[in-house]
């Protein structure tokens, strides 16, 4: 027998939530007070269910390792957040969006928590303009939606290129007024380095203060682990440069099985690689396939006057180009998953079609939304007989309203100015579906324990949809865990405050001191930077777009080879008790290069492609869906939860099938 | 391009500081002013020297978390950017860079170019919020419209990053265009009015106490902002506070 249970409720998916919601205990208000819960990360996950559990009446600890919860990763969320409002009045509603997420995870996702996400969905755009978040309103002051990739309706609510800005700053400002009431205890600049077990449960973590390098002991009945993705196990992705797996993998090797490690979204619209002194990647946000037209020349010989600077993609006749995601899949055209999206563009590279010296950039192109909101405005205002530079003028006008922000980011990194020439974009590591394993409500395989946000696996199966994050994360923090975390404090009422004088607390706070001195005594002779460099380029060479069986195999022998001249040649400055962001770096590096096996040894386990994981091996070999993804359901419908076994090449794995009771499994077409 | 640094060095918020000098070579012009300095904290690394300690962790332009006071500028020269932002092309090759922490009574420096800013995270403690429980019940997002005109005006208040060049870059080291955006945001929507009077008075309160000097309309911080935040907020503010002020029993 299976060790995971996932709890899904009985009874028809509609009914499932509310009936859950109706059998569950319930902690009394007075109750309340008597209990602590940790909850680590302060993002939308984090950040919406600490203020939430504080409304509640729980004593909150929220942690996290910037200076201010503000500052949490889910501020870079550009493009939007989806809910099934159906505002547009296009056919939307909880079960369209509820298939198109299963659907576009490629059939890897657990029906029942889609719903809920669903379902709850809704409320959160209630919640957030309650808040006082300002969304994008149109002329009626109602508020306005945009498309995203995978859907065809237009259910995307957004803050023009900074809606997780915005919804972020709704959660911080709910946590600040529970902070100021003293609800939450807000720790900043402390990371978590382990988490305490005591008889089989969850009640408490050790954390280092950032800032004084003191060691701390932190107890409580319940912890939760909003900490994010592992994205930055590529070294270069869209994340922050402190994104980091080391909350979840602790938990991992303290008994959280860890699912599906190598569902890894690679987003089809970052600003290409410029050179060996890059430390991050910058995403353009996926709303801009709203209005962008994604191509390359058609001919190669333009291509190779292009890179040598004799053209200029402006003077490519439309003829001449290749909007291929247009000829492939017509009916969404620009706006397919990002998956198949990412694909596309790598095929045509590899085909020689890049547009820049490297060979991996395709153009993202807005001339023809520029005079097509050019006319329209023009016609609004009623100049007509505007000239052609009048109505262009008026078209950049629309989309800098739109996405301003965007725009000048790009400019700023690229010098080059996307209201006159085409931008350049490639595809870079961006999120993680995998994460730690959790049931229905939640709670990952240490009773006590519960993750949300990105740092779980739950919803999005292989594939995320544009836009589902922000929506699954304050749906976890807002939403379901508030309601979960009851039913498992019921039975701790009489349990009082937990001691952090318990041997269990001892030996955790002995072992996180032990691999710190650790790290600093190894005085190597390489820089951290050095060997996540390498980690990086290892991932993304033969674990990143298109994986097989060879290179996967080389990628964990390699990866092990990093990880043991890591152990021996790395060199840490500074000591333990003060601030030192390398002893920060070094220990987040350490759990990210025994992460990354697990990663490569998922990948080549799973011998089908399927959303972000793409095999080789698996390919459709005729048909229509020629060279498409192929999915083998008959062997591969099931989540893949790893056990830690005291090394990441011994983890063994348990199956979750997954069973689609209202959804027929299908080919995903898109064509 | 070759420079030559020109750094604060300050072991902790005890010790004295003083500035250090450190060339550096072959920098792209198109790398960012960060990977500048993770260039040069990875040759002192090399050296066994010790890094400088900065800020830092979207690098792209919305966390807030970065600083940095560069030739006398907050967030460097360039306009209408973050330090994460600013990149190299915007020097030349041979220039010397000057490069210290945010400078504040309120923003106590913690080592090298990293400062404490979290007095402001408790001016938003005393009122930068709308006392709305999360309940899964709260009315339609639609019920109230918003016109556009302030619903624009809101967001465009709600973009400041919480970064705190405006207090660096101040003369009096005011913090009134960073309390005026989040006091703004809230007074141009209706969610937000009903307690505009309270938020106004105890948010004003908290800055004064956590030591930020007087506005004196000279207007540095609106050129310094990364996010184009406007005087008009300030305005806005002391017209609220005004009110607040002279309507309310406190
Ligand atoms: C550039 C970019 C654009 C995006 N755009 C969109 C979009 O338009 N729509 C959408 O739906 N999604 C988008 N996403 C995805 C989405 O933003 C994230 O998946 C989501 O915000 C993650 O939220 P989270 O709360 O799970 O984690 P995060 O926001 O990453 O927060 C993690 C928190 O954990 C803390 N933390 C981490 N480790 C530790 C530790 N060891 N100890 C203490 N604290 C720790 C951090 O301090 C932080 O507070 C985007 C992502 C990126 C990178
Ligand atoms: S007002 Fe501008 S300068 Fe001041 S904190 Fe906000 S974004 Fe930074
Ligand atoms: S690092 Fe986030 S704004 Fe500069």
């Amino acid at each position: 027998m299976s060790k995971l249970d996932s709890k899904i409720p009985e009874g028809p998916i509609k009914d499932k939530w509310t009936n859950h919601k109706n059998k569950i205990n319930v902690v009394n208000p007075a109750n309340k007070r008597l209990i602590d819960v940790i909850v680590v990360g302060t993002g939308l996950a984090g950040g919406s269910a600490s203020a939430s559990l504080a409304e509640l009446g729980y004593n909150v600890k929220a942690f996290c390792y910037q200076d201010s919860p503000r500052r949490a990763h889910s501020i870079a969320a550009q493009g939007g957040i989806n809910a099934a409002k159906n505002y547009q009045n296009d056919g939307d509603s909880t079960y369209r969006l509820f298939y198109d997420t299963v659907k576009g995870g490629d059939y890897r996702a657990r029906e029942a928590n889609v719903y809920r996400l669903a379902e709850v969905s809704a409320n959160i755009i209630d919640q957030c303009v309650a808040q006082g978040v300002p969304f994008a309103r149109d002329y009626g002051g109602l508020l306005d939606n945009r498309s995203f990739g995978g859907v065809l309706v237009s259910r995307t609510f957004y803050a023009k290129g900074q809606t997780g800005q915005q919804l972020l700053l709704g959660a911080y400002s709910a946590m600040s007024r529970q902070i100021g009431k003293g609800k939450i205890k807000m720790y900043n600049r402390h990371e978590m380095l382990d988490v305490v077990i005591v008889d089989g449960k969850a009640r408490g973590i050790i954390a280092r203060n950032l800032v004084t390098g003191e060691i701390e002991r932190h107890s409580a009945h319940a912890v939760v682990i909003a900490s994010g993705g592992y994205g930055n196990v590529f070294f270069l992705s869209t994340n922050a440069m402190g994104s980091n797996a080391s909350a979840a993998w602790k938990i991992h090797k303290k008994g959280a099985f860890f699912a599906n490690p190598c569902y890894t979204q690679i987003h089809p619209t970052c600003i290409p690689r410029s050179g060996d002194h890059q430390s991050k990647l910058t995403l353009m946000s996926e709303s801009l396939r709203n209005d962008g037209r994604i191509w390359v020349p058609k001919n190669m010989e333009d291509v190779m006057a292009i890179r040598e600077g004799k053209l200029k993609p402006t003077q490519i006749k439309e003829e001449d180009r290749d909007y291929y995601l247009e000829r492939r899949y017509p009916a969404f055209g620009n706006l397919v998953p990002r998956d198949v999206a990412s694909r596309a563009a790598k095929e045509r590279c590899d085909a020689g079609f890049g547009v820049n010296a490297t060979g991996e950039a395709v153009y993202l192109d807005f001339s023809s939304a520029i005079m097509r909101y050019g006319k329209e405005k023009a016609m609004i205002q009623h100049e007509t007989n505007a000239s052609d530079d009048r109505i262009r003028e008026l078209g950049e006008q629309v989309v800098e309203a739109k996405y301003g922000n965007l725009f000048q980011m790009y400019e700023k990194i690229t010098d080059q100015n996307p209201y006159k020439t085409p931008m350049m974009i490639y595809p870079a590591v961006h999120y993680t579906m995998g994460g730690i394993w959790v049931d229905y409500n939640l709670m990952t395989t240490i009773p006590g324990c519960y993750a949300a946000g990105e740092a779980n696996f739950s919803d999005h199966g292989a594939n995320r949809l544009g836009a589902s994050a922000l929506m699954q994360g304050l749906a976890d923090g807002y939403f379901v865990l508030p309601y979960t975390i009851g039913d498992y404090l019921a039975s701790d009422i009489r349990t009082g405050k937990i001691s952090t004088e318990s041997p269990e607390f001892e030996q955790a706070e002995k072992e996180v001191r032990g691999q710190l001195e650790q790290l600093i005594n190894i005085k190597g002779t390489k820089s951290v930077d050095y060997f996540h460099k390498r980690l990086g380029k290892v991932m993304w060479d033969k674990v990143g777009m298109a994986r097989n069986e060879k290179g996967l195999k080389e990628a964990m022998e390699e990866i092990r080879q990093i990880r043991d001249e890591f152990w021996k040649d790395v060199r840490v400055p500074g000591g333990m008790d003060e601030f030192n962001p390398e002893l920060e770096k070094a220990g987040r590096l350490a759990d990210f290069l025994e992460l990354g096996e697990l990663f490569a040894i998922d990948a080549l386990h799973r011998n089908e492609s399927c959303g972000g994981h793409f095999r080789e091996e698996s390919v459709e070999e005729d048909g229509e869906q020629k060279g498409e993804a192929k999915r083998d359901d008959k062997n591969f419908a099931y989540v893949a939860a790893w056990e830690y076994k005291g090394d990441p090449k011994d983890a063994v794995m348990h199956k979750e099938e997954l069973t689609f009771n209202d959804i027929e499994l299908k080919q995903r077409s898109y064509k | 391009m070759n420079l030559t640094l020109k750094i604060w060095r300050q072991k902790d918020a005890k010790s004295a500081g003083k500035m250090e000098t450190y060339p550096i070579s072959n920098v792209s012009p198109d790398s960012s002013f960060l990977e500048m300095l993770d260039l040069l904290n990875n040759e002192l690394i090399d050296k066994g020297e010790d890094p400088v300690a900065f800020d830092h962790d979207c690098r792209e332009g919305i966390c807030g978390m970065c600083s940095l006071y560069i030739n006398g500028e907050a967030h460097g020269p360039d306009r209408g950017v973050t330090t994460c932002q600013l990149h190299m092309r915007m020097f030349k090759d041979g220039d010397t860079i000057y490069i210290e922490p945010f400078r504040s009574k309120a923003f106590p420096v913690i080592k090298d170019l990293v400062v404490d800013r979290s007095s402001f995270d408790r001016i938003q403690h005393a009122g930068g919020f709308v006392s709305v429980n999360t309940s899964g019940n709260t009315q339609d997002a639609n019920a109230i419209p918003v016109p556009k005109r302030d619903a624009d005006k809101a967001f465009d208040a709600a973009t400041c990053i919480g970064c705190g060049a405006c207090v660096a870059t101040c003369k009096n080291g005011s913090a009134m265009l960073y309390v005026s955006a989040k006091v703004s945001q809230f007074a141009y929507l209706p969610q937000g009015r009903v307690e505009a009077t309270e938020r106004v008075l105890n948010m004003v309160e908290q800055m004064d106490k956590e030591g930020f000097g007087n506005c004196t309309n000279t207007g540095a911080c609106e050129v310094e902002c990364p996010k184009g935040i406007s005087l008009e907020f300030i305005a806005k503010m002391n017209k609220e506070y005004l009110k607040a002020a002279t309507c309310a029993e406190k």
